[in-house]
């Protein structure tokens, strides 16, 4: 087991999410338990309606279940079925996301993409600059600094969507199908970067995918099916 | 970082266009604001010019900006014997219609009461005031008459002596100053042949009746100038300005002339308020009405093209809410945007209408009053069109990105 509770940086407990009522209700979760710890890079599969996007938005307290728990950096985060912090804030603070589509502002350069989630979080513009020069130094695009997204590859804005997802050191990064776009060198790529941030910047990683190829370059990879983790799908040495 | 800045750096284009676009839009309602002061001003424009303390006008009409007025030209020798009265002048005015190098030329003719009056209350821009008793003019710049131009009206001759700014009618026509005399002899200019039958047909009348046929001078004198017949006076004038002796009191004067069975006396205030509530009341209201048409316009045009902008952008403000950005990100955006998007659009508005307003036809005139209200109501329609843009980005939720 990777990490000690005092180490986790996420616990959740009894995770149902119900859509509809009715004839029309879908139970998306059933009552789902997971733990991930700093520095932790695990895999989420699963056949389409298994849940695994539902689970990402909640443990990313986008939305709320219909039912459970979620501690977060020690603190209780979601009871029962409403959120117990300030949301955008704690987001804002400890996590990052990353999904298919880079969804980079096309307005902004990569550099101020990376930098305006460091401002949204308070940093001086001086800081954030420099910071976000860093992180595309560190993902290998800071050569394309200031160019904007539509002039840069799949794979360059997927690098710059994870340097923004890193800016402001978040102890739990979430991905949804982050490759899906990209071929399967440049998606390998992309997930040996995640297990890189995840081991050197001490966050906790939850990519969903369906993409098996790459699997290796997980701690862990949990396999979801009608709403529940059936278990580990692959375990890496 | 600036979001809006940024947005508006990346697509510039649309963001000029569209600010044109408004500036143009403003332009019309800063235009209309400025046409509707100008109607009133060019209303109420020779009165206050004139600055007489009262108007003697036709017994039971509202002087001659409203209506037809009549008064003998001796009521001007009348109204100077009343105590309390400084210095009277006759008022004529009366409006022509020439041609010009092929083009209409219309003007309003005002007449002097020259050597009394020479015109020192008139605008000078160029030249001179008059100086002799006829054929001298001065003329509105706008009619584009320039210095030492001969116009003929009439049977006579004019010269233009000097040019006058922003002198117009009541009716917006253009204004020409000459002498009294030269005005009435415009005014009731015949050609030979009408005064030789109107010659003719008085002979003819003083011929049948009995002085006529044994006072042989009378029908020689019928025969002959109006001027020479006693019984025939002065041709009349429109009204009589007066001005008060410091101390009198206008109204007790006002009060004496307006005893007289044949006038009717009327102060300055009172010759403006008839003016602008009934001469100009309907094109005011009117321009008034368009103006206010033409705001509500702005502010839906402006909400639309802010909610569009927005909507462009949905999706990007659902990347922010995700990432946690605070309302008041999402706000900025589009609050400073529309401020932006609306004091631009007024800058355009204010420089394209100095180029543009004085091609105008009828005077357009920009007052600061007009300018600081109209700033202000950019502001209230640049705010509340942002409303829109606001309500819907507030409504979007950050796991649209996710799905």
């Amino acid at each position: 087991m990777v990490g000690e509770s005092n180490n986790l940086a996420v616990e959740a407990s009894g995770l149902t999410k119900v859509y509809g009522s009715g004839n029309t209700e879908v139970q998306a979760l059933r009552g789902v338990d997971l733990s991930l710890a700093r520095g932790e890079v695990i895999a989420l599969l699963g056949p389409s309606g298994a849940g695994k996007s539902t689970l990402l938005t909640i443990v990313g307290l986008v939305n709320p279940p219909t039912a459970g728990r979620i501690m977060m950096e020690g603190k209780p985060v979601v009871s029962e079925d409403r959120f117990v912090v300030d949301v955008r804030t704690f987001r804002r603070r400890h996590m990052g996301f990353v999904f298919q589509k880079a969804n980079l502002i096309p307005f902004l350069t990569a550099a101020e993409n990376v930098r305006v989630a460091m401002e949204i979080n308070d940093y001086s513009p001086r800081a954030a600059r420099n910071r976000a020069m860093e992180l595309l130094d560190y993902l290998g695009v800071a050569d394309r600094a200031d160019a904007y997204p539509n002039t840069l590859s799949g794979g360059q804005q997927q690098r710059v969507a994870v340097a923004r997802a890193l800016a402001n050191s978040p102890s739990l990064v979430l991905a949804d199908e982050p490759t899906a776009a990209l071929d399967s060198v440049r998606g390998r790529q992309v997930m040996e970067l995640f297990r890189k941030v995840a081991h050197e910047q001490k966050a906790a990683v939850m990519v969903v995918t369906h993409d098996h190829r790459a699997l290796d370059v997980f701690d862990r990879a949990l396999e979801m099916e009608d709403g529940l983790i059936r278990g580990t799908a692959v375990a890496v040495p | 970082m600036n979001l809006a800045l940024k947005d508006i750096r990346h697509n510039f284009g649309r963001f000029a266009l569209t600010s044109i676009g408004i500036g143009l839009l403003l332009m019309l309602v800063m235009g209309m604001g400025g046409i509707y002061r100008g109607l009133v001003d060019d209303a109420t424009l020779l009165v206050n010019r004139i600055n007489a303390d009262l108007w003697v006008v036709q017994k039971n009409t509202r002087g001659p900006f409203a209506e037809v007025s009549r008064i003998p030209a001796n009521a001007e020798d009348r109204v100077r014997a009343v105590p309390g009265v400084a210095s009277s002048n006759d008022f004529v005015s009366h409006t022509i219609q020439r041609e010009q190098a092929g083009r209409p030329l219309r003007m309003t003719v005002q007449g002097l009461s020259w050597p009394q009056d020479k015109g020192l209350w008139l605008p000078l821009i160029a030249g001179r005031r008059l100086e002799q008793a006829h054929f001298e003019m001065i003329a509105d710049k706008s009619l584009g008459l320039p210095l030492g131009h001969r116009m003929a009206l009439g049977k006579d001759t004019y010269t233009v002596v000097g040019l006058t700014r922003n002198m117009a009618s009541t009716g917006g026509d253009s204004m020409v100053f000459v002498t009294l005399a030269d005005s009435q002899a415009i005014q009731y200019d015949q050609s030979g042949e009408a005064v030789r039958m109107e010659r003719e047909a008085r002979k003819s009348r003083a011929s049948d009746f009995d002085p006529g046929r044994v006072q042989p001078e009378i029908l020689h004198r019928a025969a002959g100038p109006s001027s020479g017949i006693p019984a025939l006076g002065p041709p009349p004038v429109s009204a009589v300005l007066v001005k008060v002796t410091p101390g009198a009191d206008p109204a007790q004067v006002a009060a004496t002339i307006a005893s007289w069975p044949d006038v009717s006396v009327y102060t300055a205030d009172a010759q403006r308020r008839l003016l602008v509530s009934g001469m100009v009341d309907k094109s005011r209201r009117q321009l008034g009405l368009f103006r206010g048409l033409l705001i509500i316009v702005s502010a839906i045009i402006m909400a639309l093209i802010l909610y569009t902008l927005t909507l462009d952008k949905i999706h990007d403000i659902a990347v922010l809410k995700l990432m946690g950005a605070r309302n008041f990100v999402v706000i900025n955006l589009i609050l400073q945007q529309a401020l932006l998007l609306g004091t631009i659009g007024y800058g355009i508005a204010y420089g394209v209408g100095q180029w543009v307003f004085p091609v105008f036809p009828r005077r357009v005139m920009i007052v600061d009053e007009d300018l600081w209200l109209l700033a202000g109501i950019v502001l209230g329609i640049s705010v509340l069109a942002s409303l829109l843009g606001i309500w819907r980005a507030m409504k979007v939720q950050p796991n649209e990105v996710i799905s």
